[in-house]
């Protein structure tokens, strides 16, 4: 019996071999989303190598936890992830599967953008799931605010810095080149937005806040009844009521919600239906963070002019 | 020397101090003054030397005495301000209100000091299995009309930055209490192993490992009833490393398990007659939307018919998943099989038997399911009898946190009896937010 258990442990240890190497002298970032990918890459140039798990198109709560996953995790130095409890269903398992000291929670392979980030809704009283799929540590869709991005990227820059000291004057110069663009853009952004401050608009999910606080829209109401529970016909109708009552004439819906609650509002009540890029890769042309806010922000404006002739 | 004693003279005020409630300093007085007495009382030495040294120990004693004297001041003085300062806390602390105070919103970063002390808690969660059985089953009647199937309850945390644990404690109807998991993961092993120590589902195959709760059926297959143990399956205490295999075409994983020998379908004659499972697993993406996932699994130990009969297992099991990224939530599509066969060497022969099942679920909206399976197994111990079966279900979730569920489920068992049996369950979790598991 003894031999069968020896032969047990030589399979196991038969089974070990070359770890497989790390890409050339680059830092290999792994991002939970495509718009920590984006800030990534524009701090860390050429010295890193950077891959998202999930897409921009695709709901970031709902990721199927892929083996193929297990694998980019397996070589990475540097795990990013947005935080506040949005990839609690799916990434944990992965994490522990990656084989990867490295990247560990608490590990110095392990950033939670969240931290440094300004976050809005965050729960004061107490919280139940009657109230649907709510996020306690407050809501996670807050890198729709370019100054959260610009706090992001200074996180991933001082990450960085760490990890390479060499490189920190390569991180920093990056870092600064993106917080001017960012700023131009910025201004161009509030320029382009200005007329339409105070402005009320319905979302689909609450995936907004931030962005309609930077941007000064006023979010009435929502095509979800709570967060993650699906339309119901009774919501609905007071929704549409209360939009009529408001004049609301927009509705925000992220590209992987069903349209057709948001169409049947929209011939009722005769306000548009924006399909906004939520992420960086949400639609084609948001390629990066900047065009992401100049896709959504023009898409926007087209649709408050045409609503308010302004 | 003197230093020595010096030492065990403060070691001994603080055991003293420590030993004694701050209340009786009095009777600490009354020891010392005992000792006093005590010291004062030695047989008077001759004289010459003997005194001269009599003296210079009094004198080292006194020293002592005076030492002893103040430590126990210092630590009289420390206790009393500690009690005055815990009184002053007592009195400032606001009369407890029923319900938890909500945080204060003006700083809701920083948690209540109550959260604080539970920040090292586990996960918790409680999952809730309710089955219900309408029909007739004369072969393998389920043993209540209504029942609470299954109490499930999680703790779940990280222990050390070594290591993760999983605890995963069942309820029956009966209200027997089972670990049918608990296990201590190392996360952060060399050479990329990833090793699991405990009580575990062992790695055969898909069904085996999984909770009934995260089951698409209200069942388990024909097949694991009849050659994988059922219900309990191979669930054991044990030994599991895997390993990833590093090559350019897909994810291969292999794992090799040891176990104690004891499980619903194996039992060990003698404490060396252990179980072991291996399992390798192949998976790749057809595209971002669709995959494959294949496994090979196979299971060896005594089976306990005899000191010397065993049992040995097969598997292969296949899964296809399809799901739109973009429509994630309103539609997918799973297929998967499974293919096991059995061979026991007992006294009287060597019985082979097989069995299979084919499964499909398709997402028919964002809170319906749709499924199919289709079951044949072989008796483990006659093969010439066979049981065939096949069910259709469906699925309502609510939320993500609760599904209820239907099943029509047909039976022709190897006695030549049929059964119809409608089947249906309420499955709804509270507690932490756990994985989906894929």
């Amino acid at each position: 019996m003894h031999n069968r258990f020896s032969l047990f442990v030589a399979a196991a240890l038969m089974l070990a071999g070359a770890r497989p190497a790390c890409a050339g002298g680059k830092i290999n970032i792994v991002t939970a989303t495509e718009d920590l990918a984006a800030l990534a890459r524009e701090v860390g140039g050429d010295r890193v190598e950077v891959d998202s798990l999930a897409r921009g198109y695709q709901d970031p709560h709902f990721v199927e936890p892929k083996p193929s996953f297990i694998l980019k995790l397996n070589r990475a130095d540097l795990l990013i992830v947005v935080g506040r409890e949005l990839e609690i269903g799916w990434l944990p398992p992965l994490i522990t599967q990656s084989r990867n000291s490295k990247i560990q929670p608490g590990a110095a392979g392990y950033l939670d953008a969240s931290l440094t980030a300004r976050i809005l809704e965050l729960p004061t009283g107490q919280v139940t799931r009657a109230m649907g799929d709510v996020h306690p540590l407050g809501n996670p869709h807050y890198w729709l605010d370019p100054d959260n991005g610009r706090r992001i990227a200074q996180a991933i820059e001082k990450k960085l810095a760490e990890m390479s000291p060499g490189d920190a004057a390569s991180f920093a110069a990056h870092y600064a080149d993106f917080d001017r663009r960012l700023s131009a853009a910025e201004k161009r952004w509030d320029g382009e937005m200005a007329p339409y401050r105070g402005m009320k608009i319905v979302t689909y999910h609450r995936s907004w806040p931030n962005f309609a606080e930077r941007f000064g829209l006023d979010v009435v109401a929502y095509i979800e009844p709570r967060p993650g529970i699906p339309p119901s016909p009774s919501h609905t109708l007071e929704l549409m009521q209360e939009m009529k009552r408001q004049g609301v004439k927009i509705m925000l819906v992220e590209p992987y919600f069903d349209l057709k609650t948001p169409d049947a509002i929209a011939r009722d009540t005769g306000a548009k239906v924006l399909v906004m890029a939520p992420s960086v890769g949400g639609e084609k042309e948001t390629t990066d963070y900047l065009k992401l806010f100049d896709y959504d922000i023009n898409m926007l404006t087209t649709a408050f002019k045409q609503v308010s002739g302004k | 020397m003197p230093r020595f004693m010096r030492v065990m003279a403060i070691g001994a005020a603080t055991v003293l101090l420590a030993a004694v409630p701050p209340a009786s300093a009095q009777q600490a007085g009354g020891t010392q003054a005992g000792a006093q007495a005590g010291t004062q009382a030695p047989p008077q030495p001759a004289a010459g030397q003997a005194d001269q040294s009599a003296q210079a120990l009094r004198a080292e004693l006194d020293r002592l005495r005076q030492e002893f004297d103040a430590v126990k001041q210092q630590y009289a003085d420390r206790l009393a301000a500690l009690d005055a300062k815990l009184t002053a806390m007592e009195a400032a602390k606001p009369a407890p209100t029923p319900a938890a105070a909500p945080a204060a919103p003006e700083a809701p970063v920083a948690p209540p000091s109550a959260a604080l002390s539970k920040v090292f808690n586990p996960d918790i969660a409680v999952i809730g299995d309710f089955l219900g059985a309408a029909g007739h089953n004369r072969v393998a009647p389920t043993s209540s009309a209504l029942e609470m199937h299954e109490t499930e309850l999680s703790f779940q945390a990280v222990v050390d930055p070594y290591a993760r644990a999983d605890f995963f404690l069942t309820l029956g109807p009966d209200g027997g209490i089972n670990v049918e998991e608990g296990y201590l993961t190392f996360t952060s092993l060399p050479g990329g192993f990833l090793l699991k120590v405990g009580k575990l589902h062992s790695a055969f195959g898909k069904v085996n490992q999984m909770h009934n709760h995260v089951l698409p059926w209200t069942d388990r297959p024909l097949m694991t009833e009849n050659l994988v143990g059922g219900e309990d399956g191979i669930s054991d205490a044990g030994l599991s490393v895997a390993r990833l295999i590093p090559n350019r075409f897909m994810f291969l994983e292999a794992t090799a398990e040891a176990y104690r020998g004891e499980s619903a379908i194996f039992h060990a004659p003698s404490r060396g007659d252990l179980t072991y499972v291996g399992h390798l697993r192949g998976y790749q993406d057809l595209s971002e939307a669709a995959n494959v996932d294949l496994g090979a699994s196979v299971a060896y130990g005594h089976n306990g018919f005899s000191p010397d009969s065993t049992t040995r297992l097969i598997g292969i099991d296949a899964t296809f998943r399809y799901r739109p990224l973009r429509m994630a939530l309103y539609h997918r599509f799973l297929a998967r099989t499974e293919l096991v066969w059995s061979r026991r060497s007992e006294l009287t022969g060597k019985p082979e038997s097989f069995g299979a099942y084919v499964s499909g679920e398709y997402q028919l909206a964002e809170r319906w399911f749709g499924g199919v399976r289709l079951d044949y197994a072989d008796r483990a111990t006659d093969p010439t009898l066979t049981d065939k079966g096949g069910s259709v279900i469906l699925t309502y979730w609510p939320s993500e946190f609760s599904q209820v569920r239907g099943q029509l489920r047909r039976t022709r068992y190897a006695e030549g009896v049929t059964a119809n049996e409608f089947l249906f369950q309420f499955l709804f979790s509270i507690g932490a937010h756990g994985a989906h598991p894929f």
